[in-house]
């Protein structure tokens, strides 16, 4: 619903662009992520394509106006389809110096800066260890800078409501997005219907935040401070109904629709951790489709809670980061051994240890593994996307179902907090997976199994007849009865791998998008997706002839992988880990693959691929 | 409807399995596999609907002996485990096996938030104040200065007392028996199974092998009368050979013993209260044996059974909730918050 009609005419001379990054950039308490998300959902709902990149400190209120307390928001939006958020920055609010100071190198030459300096003075200098004024000192003379006065400004806006002055700055933040709405012709009825929703019950910080945005709207208006303002038009999408999508919010709606597909109830067993929380936030609000959240005491009852509702018969998941990952382990290894059907979600973060918790990362592949004792194989799936998880979270549950295993589900930070345009699928054509429960006594034997999958039967108790016993030590095949013969073991350990080498025949074969042969073959996972489609594109229209194969089944891998890799005179593998799927292409495949390798809690930025890419073409 | 098509009542036979019971001979955990199997019977539940949880611990193979369906996951989450499969299926009558280095160690933080919750599930502490699968290692109930493996030169710990601990947790059912008082034993259980919260019983068990006679004050003929005292609702707390002791109220709201006569008699001794719902009371009976002259308790400390089940709660809300949004709309979930069309 395009709502072009709606924006007031402006006198100012308008360009029409195709492309444009707006960095949002203040301190944690200065509601810079509400602010990029109301820019978002704007851009989204006009039709644009996008991509967000939300990045903030793992301290709730580090010091105010201090360099680890900066938190910043980015937007790419674009009439064409876009990839990533974008390497470089077209625009940057900066509502402090700190927030100055950490993003400013990120601004193209002559992009435009607006900075509220109202809080430049010598004190907020002093926090952001500056020992002159950015907004005096010529420094900046390279950008089109904006000093606007956004407290004063904000508080003139708004004095005649008797808010204190604490509340009216509150509100500089919506100041700050009227002038940027401005700036973008855009509608601000999305953003207004937001704040009646959001303080519904408080009906004069509906009116504050109202009157801030638009203060801000009409400050641009009146004072012509911008010259030009600028016309991004919609993206030229797949036709269908769209709505913006996080990762974890994507996740939460596979597992739902999962649980519909499958008829089966859904639990989850979670304990709070960043970058995962969301999923059991959104989830435990979905009580009226029968899902069952439950907050544990800690990560190993995350995940044991989800085993014994999984035995009793509902689709369990357990979603966590890469720590509580680490104490699900030895219950991993028991899902295993007792052959039950498990999701379990890891939204990656910085390791080792607690890490960067804040950001991305993609170093927990070869935990997702092999991060069990003994042989313990695992499906491991990952998302391309935030829209992708909800693909992948209902791929898991099917093949969790099918084969009776456990599947892990890796994501990141960056995906799960990032946004992007999702369309709507049809209920329809999301395939059921209905579930079978072992009812029948007479031929009822615990580990006896299905030819095709190797699955052994779901026996949920409460089930006349079906009375037995499974645990963690070694079983009989195909009674389950404990036994530690030295060639029933071999046999055991060989059927689970056998197992999970089968769900291989779910996978289809994979064709890189890109040239199907050439010089060069990127093969990456997960989050990556973004800044890699991006580079392939920008190198093909250089004639380069490169292929992209992203790899969403780890575990297994699929069929053709092997042939296809020999397609291509070089591999590169490009992650932001030491080189683990590369590792594991090198063994597996014995290919001479090379690894592009960035450590920084941050996503690759697609000059970072165009370097790389050209440096081993050898150009 | 005539009395041929009802399926004969159940046996204990019909609770053992065909697995080869694999314990130490003269081992406890016989003696209380016996009084369970006996038990179980007489519930009036269905064999299927029966299911027996465990951790890690030679008490832990409790459920392999047990024809029901069984689980014997991993050290330490029985709780855990067992609290997911009553939120799935609340009709079930989930029974947990455990020992004190399972449930108090590795597992104590599932045991306690087990019981704060009042998950409607049995819990069996088979206490033998020793590490036994591994061989003779002091455990957390273990007294202190304990020489064994791991501490040829004496324990260091203070023990812990499971009954305390529960009581501390708040649980709503708190008992004790002992493994050789087999009458004691299955009375107590059969009180545990009409409780339907968390019921958590402590088993004081002889381990044979590496703690033998650590609860012989206790089990032995003689001292028995002496050393322990039953606890009985609503009746007053005698214990001795002749049964002329009892415990008393201070004026100062702590316990004493006190010796019948000089003026002294039953009608001044506390009167047990298992049903009251604060759980100071029973905490301070459960202190009582670290105590010099005081018997050890067994029997039903507490069985207050007004806190509803958390899989009752978790499933009400999810009812509540659909009563009042209707049964969700996956379509409309998808559809839902801002949309634009792209045509």
């Amino acid at each position: 619903m395009s709502t072009l009609a709606e924006v007031p005419p402006v006198k100012n001379k308008r360009e029409v662009l195709d492309q444009a990054v707006i960095r949002f950039a203040g301190d944690s308490g200065d509601g810079m992520q509400i602010t990029g998300s109301q820019f978002t959902n704007t851009a989204a709902l006009y039709g644009n394509d996008i991509a967000t990149f939300p990045d903030y400190p793992a301290e709730i209120r580090a010091p105010a106006g201090t360099i680890p307390g900066v938190s910043g928001f980015q937007l790419h939006f674009s009439s064409n389809e876009v990839y990533t958020p974008g390497d470089a920055i077209d625009v940057l609010i900066a509502m402090n110096p700190a927030a100055l100071k950490v993003n400013v190198a990120d601004l193209k030459a002559n992009g435009i800066l607006i900075v509220n300096s109202d809080s430049f003075k010598e004190g907020d200098l002093r926090k952001a260890q500056m020992t002159s004024n950015p907004l005096e000192d010529h420094s900046l003379d390279k950008f089109r800078l904006f000093s606007v006065e956004l407290e004063r400004l904000t508080r003139r806006s708004l004095e005649h409501l008797g808010l204190d002055a604490k509340s009216m700055d509150r509100c500089k933040n919506f100041f700050a997005l009227g002038m940027c709405y401005w700036l973008y012709n855009r509608s601000m009825d999305p953003t207004v219907r937001w704040i009646e929703d959001k303080f519904k019950n408080k009906p004069l910080l509906v009116e504050a935040n109202k009157l801030a945005l638009k203060g801000g709207y009409s400050y641009c208006e009146a004072t012509e401070a911008f010259q030009i303002s600028y016309e991004i038009p919609p993206a030229q999408l797949t036709p269908g109904l769209y709505r913006s999508m996080s990762g974890n919010q994507a996740l939460a709606l596979g597992f739902v629709t999962a649980s519909q597909k499958s008829g089966l109830r859904l639990f989850q067993g979670s304990y709070p951790i960043t970058p995962a929380s969301d999923i059991l936030h959104e989830l435990s609000q979905y009580k009226d489709f029968g899902v069952m959240t439950f907050q544990a005491e800690d990560e190993i009852a995350a995940i044991t809670s989800a085993i014994g509702a999984a035995y009793a018969g509902a689709l369990a998941i357990t979603t966590t980061s890469g720590p509580g990952m680490a104490l699900k382990t030895e219950a991993l290894g028991l899902a295993v051994a007792v052959e039950i059907p498990l999701v379990i979600c890891d939204i990656q973060r910085g390791g080792p240890s607690t890490g960067l918790p804040t950001k991305t990362e993609q170093a927990d592949l070869l935990q997702a593994l092999f991060g069990r004792n003994s042989e313990a194989p695992i499906p491991v799936l990952a998302a391309a996307t935030p829209a992708d998880c909800f693909w992948v979270a209902i791929e898991a549950c099917r093949i969790a179902v099918k084969y009776m295993v456990p599947v892990i589900i890796l994501s990141d930070g960056y995906l799960a907090n990032g946004a992007e345009p999702w369309r709507i699928p049809e209920l329809k054509d999301i395939p059921d997976f209905p579930v079978k429960f072992a009812s029948d006594p007479v031929s009822f034997l615990p580990y006896k199994r299905d030819p095709h999958t190797l699955a052994r039967p779901w026996a949920v108790p409460g089930t006349p007849g079906l009375e037995h016993r499974i645990g963690g030590l070694e079983k009989q095949d195909p009674t389950g009865n404990i036994n530690y013969e030295p060639l029933n073991h071999e046999n055991m350990v060989r059927v689970r791998a056998a197992k999970v080498a089968a769900v291989a025949q779910d996978i289809p074969n994979v064709l890189p998008a890109g040239d199907p042969e050439g010089d060069l073959l990127i093969v990456a996972w997960g989050s990556t997706c973004g800044s890699i489609t991006a580079a392939l594109k920008a190198q093909r229209a250089k004639g380069r002839r490169i292929g992209h194969l992203h790899l969403r089944h780890l575990n297994p891998l699929p069929s053709n992988l092997g042939e296809v890799l020999k397609r291509y005179k070089k591999v590169l593998v490009p992650e932001l880990n030491m080189g683990q799927l590369l590792w594991v292409l090198r063994a597996k495949f014995l290919v001479d693959a090379v690894g592009l390798n960035k450590i920084q809690g941050r996503p690759f930025k697609q000059a970072e691929l165009d370097q790389k890419i050209e440096e081993m073409l050898g150009l | 409807m005539g009395t041929a098509t009802l399926p004969p009542p159940l046996t204990k036979k019909d609770f053992q399995t065909d697995q080869e019971v694999r314990w130490c001979p003269g081992c406890g955990d016989y003696a209380i596999l016996s009084a369970v199997q006996s038990v179980f019977p007489e519930l009036g539940i269905k064999r299927e609907n029966f299911v027996v949880v465990s951790g890690i611990g030679c008490s832990s193979r409790f459920p392999y002996y047990m024809n029901t369906f069984g689980f014997h996951t991993i050290h330490g989450r029985a709780p855990a485990v067992a609290t997911g499969i009553k939120a799935i299926r609340p009709d079930l009558e989930v029974w947990v096996a455990t020992g004190d280095g399972d449930a108090l160690s590795i597992g104590g933080n599932h045991t306690i938030h087990m019981l704060r919750r009042n998950v409607g599930i049995k819990v069996l502490l088979f206490n033998n104040k020793i590490y036994g699968l591994t061989k003779g290692q002091y455990s957390p109930t273990s007294e202190y200065n304990k020489k064994t493996k791991s501490t040829p030169f004496g324990s260091l710990d203070r023990p812990f007392n499971p009954i305390s601990l529960a009581i501390g947790s708040e649980a709503t059912f708190v008992a004790r028996s002992v493994d050789v008082f087999q009458g004691h034993l299955k009375e107590t259980l059969k009180h545990a199974a009409a409780h339907r919260g968390s019921a958590f019983v402590e088993i004081l068990q002889n381990c044979n092998i590496f703690n033998d006679g650590a609860w012989f004050s206790l089990t032995e003929r003689d001292a028995r009368s002496e050393h322990v005292i039953q606890l009985e609702h609503g009746k007053p707390l005698v214990f001795g050979k002749n049964r002329d002791k009892g415990i008393r109220r201070k004026p100062d709201g702590d316990i004493e013993v006190v010796q019948f006569g000089n003026g002294i008699t039953e009608s001044d001794l506390v009167v047990h209260d298992a049903h009251h719902p604060r759980p100071s009371y029973a905490f301070l009976l459960s202190h009582m044996e670290h105590r010099p002259g005081f018997p050890t308790p067994i029997g039903v400390f507490r069985a207050w059974d007004d806190l509803p089940r958390y899989e009752d709660v978790m499933n009400q809300q999810i009812k509540d909730v659909i009563a009042k949004r209707g049964p969700g709309d996956l379509g409309k979930l998808l559809r839902a918050g801002d949309t634009w069309e792209v045509k």
